[in-house]
């Protein structure tokens, strides 16, 4: 897989659902394969900025801009990692990553590579043939992932992916996403309100703040993923740091009414 | 304060019962033995209530004689001919209704003055409109079977999660593909329970339009046996009704099996 070369830019992006406000002026640049976090406190709009992002939003004032050289074998520049893993329960696991190679030109041989690779990226060749009911969670996140690389995207949107996970398997696939986006050269952007999440696989962490969000501050972390540990100690001391800048904003939100 | 002292009682047993099929079966042939039992000790008059072994000789005679098979092919290929074309229909119109803005409120307004109306109150209205012919049973099947498809169609599509669809369209499906690969087989769990209730519709609609004018088909031959007062051949047909029901239904849970094999 070709390292990805496109840069994802947000500029003065707003956004607020009727008469509310959870967006307000955010800038953001993800230079080409880097991994960016956003952490925030729950309702501070992370969620919709990464639909913003990827154009499932509409935002309401502001632009989003992709810019560089997409790779000749990439179908798609933009592709999502879901929170609730959207697999078509009538599909089984190979069926789901096929999906969105079908609208491709990709010649059958091809496509059918393509998702042996996936398959064999995400430790899934064994399930090729299963239905998704019949897999534990962190196995329909792998397919998850497996889906949103299939179509070699330059971008990769991780929306809250582990959150739907125990807490073992959310540590077991932590461990395997920095190994697959080190080696996909993808760049990302994922949303997490896990701060321990954040700290492994951020090199650019944003905190945004309470509703309406705003870039409060942004951290970096320059270590290679597959160098960090969850124990190393600047990744624990950098998760301290994060959680002292959103416990107040946190605690506020916390004990607002949803949709005032 | 009281003290407690003994072991904790289990207290979550019942409301879990099992299905037992060879129940179902022992309890019909039990009922049918007591049945003719019952004829044969007097306590029952068979001038008006056959024995299960008459209604047997009578559907044996029949399909001897040939004239349950003409009667049978008559009703089967208006069952087929209304409930395919209700259906097609059906399903169109549901989709549309279940995709679009457009179609939605004006079709529902629509479907829902006419879908309380009995169909078999417009059976003289379509004799007179398309003849005493095939046409007019036809329609009455189809007319009866379209309405139920529509709206079990129609909630099948606003059943399927937006997740999925956004999903799809998240990875550039156009829109026939997410038609096909989304909307449709997530629909199809309600449009298959929705066969259930239009097959068994459509037969209620065939007998009644074969009872008010035709010459052919079980619900004519029942007519005309209860006209005759021959109780034998009476409740042959009926029977007969009450297989083609348990065939069709029999189908339908096969297709539910195969196509359905995900759930």
């Amino acid at each position: 897989m070709s390292a990805s070369s496109i840069r994802l830019e947000a500029r003065g992006i707003e956004h607020a659902y009727r008469s509310l406000k959870v967006l307000d002026g955010i800038d953001l640049m993800v230079p080409p394969g880097e991994v960016m976090v956003l952490v925030g406190p729950s309702g501070c709009g992370k969620s919709t900025l990464l639909g913003i992002l990827g154009g499932m939003l509409k935002p309401g004032a502001g632009e989003v801009r992709m810019d560089g050289e997409l790779a000749p074998d990439c179908l798609n520049p933009l592709t999502y990692v879901f929170q609730d893993f959207s697999l078509l329960p009538w599909r089984d696991v190979a069926g789901n990553i096929s999906l969105v190679l079908e609208d491709s030109a990709l010649p059958a041989g091809e496509r059918q590579a393509r998702i042996g690779e996936m398959l064999a990226l995400t430790g899934l060749a064994p399930f090729a043939k299963a239905w998704p009911k019949q897999l534990s969670g962190g196995m329909r996140q792998r397919v998850g992932i497996a889906r949103a690389l299939a179509v070699r995207p330059a971008v990769l949107l991780m929306d809250e992916p582990l959150s739907a996970l125990d807490a073992q398997t959310r540590g077991l696939l932590l461990d395997e996403f920095a190994g697959i986006i080190a080696r996909a050269g993808v760049t990302v952007v994922y949303v997490t309100h896990n701060l321990s999440e954040a700290v492994r696989l951020g090199q650019q962490i944003v905190v945004l703040s309470r509703r309406p969000g705003r870039v409060r501050e942004i951290l970096r972390l320059d270590r290679p993923l597959t160098e960090r540990q969850a124990s190393d100690a600047d990744l624990v001391a950098m998760e301290a740091r994060l959680w002292d800048l959103i416990r107040a904003d946190a605690a506020e939100a916390d004990r607002e009414l949803e949709h005032a | 304060m009281p003290s407690l002292s003994g072991r904790v009682a289990f207290r979550a047993g019942g409301f879990a019962p099992r299905d037992m099929p060879v129940a179902g079966v022992a309890t019909l042939v039990g009922l049918l033995a007591l049945w003719q039992a019952a004829a044969s000790l007097g306590w029952i008059s068979t001038t008006f209530l056959s024995t299960p072994v008459d209604i047997g000789r009578a559907v044996v005679a029949l399909a001897a004689s040939g004239e349950l098979w003409a009667n049978l092919a008559a009703s089967l290929q208006r069952l087929a001919i209304g409930w395919v074309a209700g259906t097609l229909a059906g399903l169109a119109v549901g989709v549309a209704l279940g995709l679009f803005t457009t179609a939605r409120s004006p079709g529902m307004a629509v479907v829902s003055a006419l879908f309380p109306v009995p169909k078999i109150a417009l059976v003289p209205l379509f004799i007179i409109w398309f003849g005493i012919g095939e046409g007019s049973k036809d329609i009455t099947v189809g007319f009866g079977v379209f309405f139920p498809t529509v709206i079990n169609t129609m909630a099948g599509v606003d059943g399927v999660p937006r997740g999925l669809i956004r999903m799809a369209q998240s990875f550039g499906l156009s829109w026939w593909s997410i038609l096909r690969k989304v909307v449709l087989p997530g629909a199809l769990p309600a449009i298959l329970s929705g066969f259930r209730i239009t097959t068994s519709t459509a037969i209620i609609l065939l007998v009644a339009a074969e009872m008010i004018g035709a010459e052919k088909g079980i619900g004519a031959f029942v007519l005309q046996a209860g006209n005759l007062y021959d109780i034998d051949n009476l409740m042959a047909g009926i029977v007969v009704l009450s297989a083609i029901g348990l065939v069709v239904s029999w189908v339908l849970g096969w297709i539910e099996r195969r196509l359905l094999a995900w759930r």
